[in-house]
């Protein structure tokens, strides 16, 4: 079957609200009620065919052509299916996903994956700040699946993140894993200052040495058995994270952070 | 029905339902994977002065381990789910989580949950912290020598227990020999254990005893000594020695199974190894609803 795809014709100037189109939300329309629904664009409220061409049917699977970043809410509250995106897309992508498989091929503005329970968000370039996090004045950040980045991520990575991984193949800005409450950060590229700021539980796994805060403390060095199982399920993705050779068991451990409760960790790993 | 000279008997052992878990111990290596499981599945040879029955289903190669090294696959049976449980936290508590470098992960994925690590996470004083992989949890309790690694729950399922058959000798030489062979056989069968002592048992057993506080006192029929002197004798006067195979496993065609390989094993000794009966144990077909019936296994 063919997907159901969402050609944009024209590039408004106001930003969009894509949330409407997911599929749980469209399996059982027709293309003529898809074209009918209304999108929030600024102000106004404007048509899918009014911004999209629309072809194929398959509403489990969404095709976005032509998308750049202010198309925002793409795959918000997902439950189920796949949505492909080609192009960059704007804030709030894959906000709250329940289930499926939102797959970017470009770039992602803020708050990507920021409070979602499970399933797959893949980006193959960049994202901005709050990816995987918590929506300002919530406690929660994302709760579950797996989030991964092939390219960098902004500040505030897995801010307040409950459960869940993170693989971010590039680096990272500031604050990442702030006020983490547990979870898998892992950064293969550099991150910034202030990492695992307030963080409580969960681990920050790292592939090069970071400038850490005060309030961590050295464990030493650890071979560590829960690595091979954790990097063996990342096998499957199509990843640097996949690549036996990237995979390893030896780390530095850091705890902190001290100035909280102190058992998350940070995880380098050790040049042999 | 005669195979090789050994008469297997027109009889039937008799098998009681019992939830059964599986778990995997992996280690530094194997010589240490097994010291875990020796020790996890000590004193765990009958359910009726042990709580539960044990053994070690088979060793596992790298591949087979959840996290690549080296392991053991043990199993345990009781005879209800609250028994299994208590039984298995136990002995991981004091068995595994107390072995140098061992790790312990469920062996059984579908069935009722039980705590595997669970609980024993608490040994972390707060230090302890979990990790889902691939949708199961683990617990990483701080220890002494590292980490311990536990998955948290394992899978208890239906099964069977009390599956066995009785070698008859012309001597104990004979008749251990015979046993021997049949245990190397066996061993090889996934999903059973023989959960006696090297998967032999000397001292099969009758319900109820002439004393009251015992409700379970050795076979006289099948004591060899007492030929003579017990009215209810089994044996012929050529049999000097009897030894029993006890065997518990996830399902009836795999104590079939078992049994069939073992049987044949000992009937490979044959006749002129001294061997001269198979027998099997019963309570009449009135406790047990498994019939185990020794001519249809070796047919």
């Amino acid at each position: 079957m063919s997907a159901l795809t969402f050609t944009l014709k024209t590039r408004p100037d106001q930003r969009v609200d894509m949330s409407p189109l997911v599929c749980h939300a469209l399996e059982n329309l027709d293309i003529t009620d898809i074209a009918a629904i209304k999108l929030h664009c600024g102000k106004r409220k404007v048509r899918v065919d009014e911004l999209f061409s629309i072809s194929g049917f398959d509403a489990k699977h969404i095709q976005i052509k032509n998308s750049f970043s202010k198309l925002d809410y793409i795959g918000k509250d997902l439950d189920g299916g796949v949505i492909h995106v080609e192009g960059d897309v704007g804030a709030y992508c894959g906000m709250g996903l329940k289930a499926g498989l939102i797959k970017i091929s470009g770039n992602a503005g803020i708050y990507a994956g920021c409070e979602m329970k499970k399933g797959l968000l893949e980006i193959d370039g960049n994202t901005g700040d709050f990816l995987g996090g918590a929506l300002p004045g919530n406690k929660m950040g994302m709760k579950g699946g797996l989030i991964l980045i092939r390219g960098n991520a902004g500040d505030r990575v897995g801010d307040h993140l409950r459960r869940g991984t993170i693989l971010i193949e590039g680096s990272v800005g500031d604050y990442c894993g702030s006020r983490m409450i547990a979870g898998t950060i892992a950064v293969m590229g550099y991150t910034g200052k202030f990492l695992g700021h307030s963080m409580r539980r969960g681990t920050l796994l790292l592939w090069n040495a970071p400038k850490l805060s005060a309030s961590f403390n050295d464990c030493g060095s650890h071979t560590l058995a829960f690595l091979p199982m954790l990097f063996k399920s990342f096998a499957d993705l199509n990843s640097a994270f996949a690549l036996p050779e990237n995979a390893f068991n030896r780390v530095q451990r850091y705890a902190g952070d001290m100035s909280e409760i102190g058992r998350g960790e940070v995880l380098v790993k050790t040049v042999m | 029905m005669i195979i090789n000279g050994v008469q297997i008997d027109a009889t039937f052992a008799e098998a009681f339902p019992m939830k059964g878990t599986r778990a995997i111990i992996t280690a530094q290596n194997e010589k240490w994977a097994m010291i875990a499981a020796q020790a996890m599945t000590g004193f765990a040879t009958s359910v009726i002065a042990c709580g539960c029955e044990a053994g070690i289903e088979r060793i596992l190669t790298t591949d087979e381990t959840p996290d690549g090294r080296p392991g053991v696959a043990i199993m345990i049976f009781a005879m209800g789910g609250k028994g299994l449980a208590k039984q298995l936290e136990t002995r991981a508590g004091q068995c595994v989580l107390t072995s140098p470098t061992s790790a312990l992960f469920a062996g059984i994925d579908g069935g009722i949950r039980i705590p595997l690590g669970k609980n024993l996470r608490y040994f972390g004083d707060g230090f302890q912290t979990s990790k889902v992989i691939s949708g199961k949890r683990y617990w990483r309790i701080p220890v002494m020598d590292g980490e311990f690694l536990a998955e948290a729950t394992t899978g208890q399922v239906d099964a069977i227990g009390g599956g066995n058959f009785l070698v008859l000798a012309q001597s104990q030489p004979q008749a251990l020999a015979a046993c021997e062979a049949a245990i190397e056989e066996m061993k090889k069968i996934p999903n059973v254990i023989m959960p006696f002592p090297g998967g032999v048992v000397r001292s099969g057993s009758k319900v109820g005893s002439k004393y009251k506080t015992l409700n379970a006192s050795t076979n006289d029929a099948f004591c060899p000594t007492l030929k003579g002197s017990t009215k209810k004798t089994d044996l012929s006067p050529d049999v000097e020695s009897v030894m029993e195979i006890v065997i518990d496993g996830l399902s009836k065609e795999d104590i079939d199974k078992a049994m069939r390989v073992g049987i044949q094993a000992v009937c490979d000794l044959g006749a002129e190894n001294g061997i001269t009966r198979i027998s099997a144990g019963n309570y009449g077909g009135k406790l047990g609803p498994f019939h185990f019936h020794l001519q249809e296994i070796m047919a």
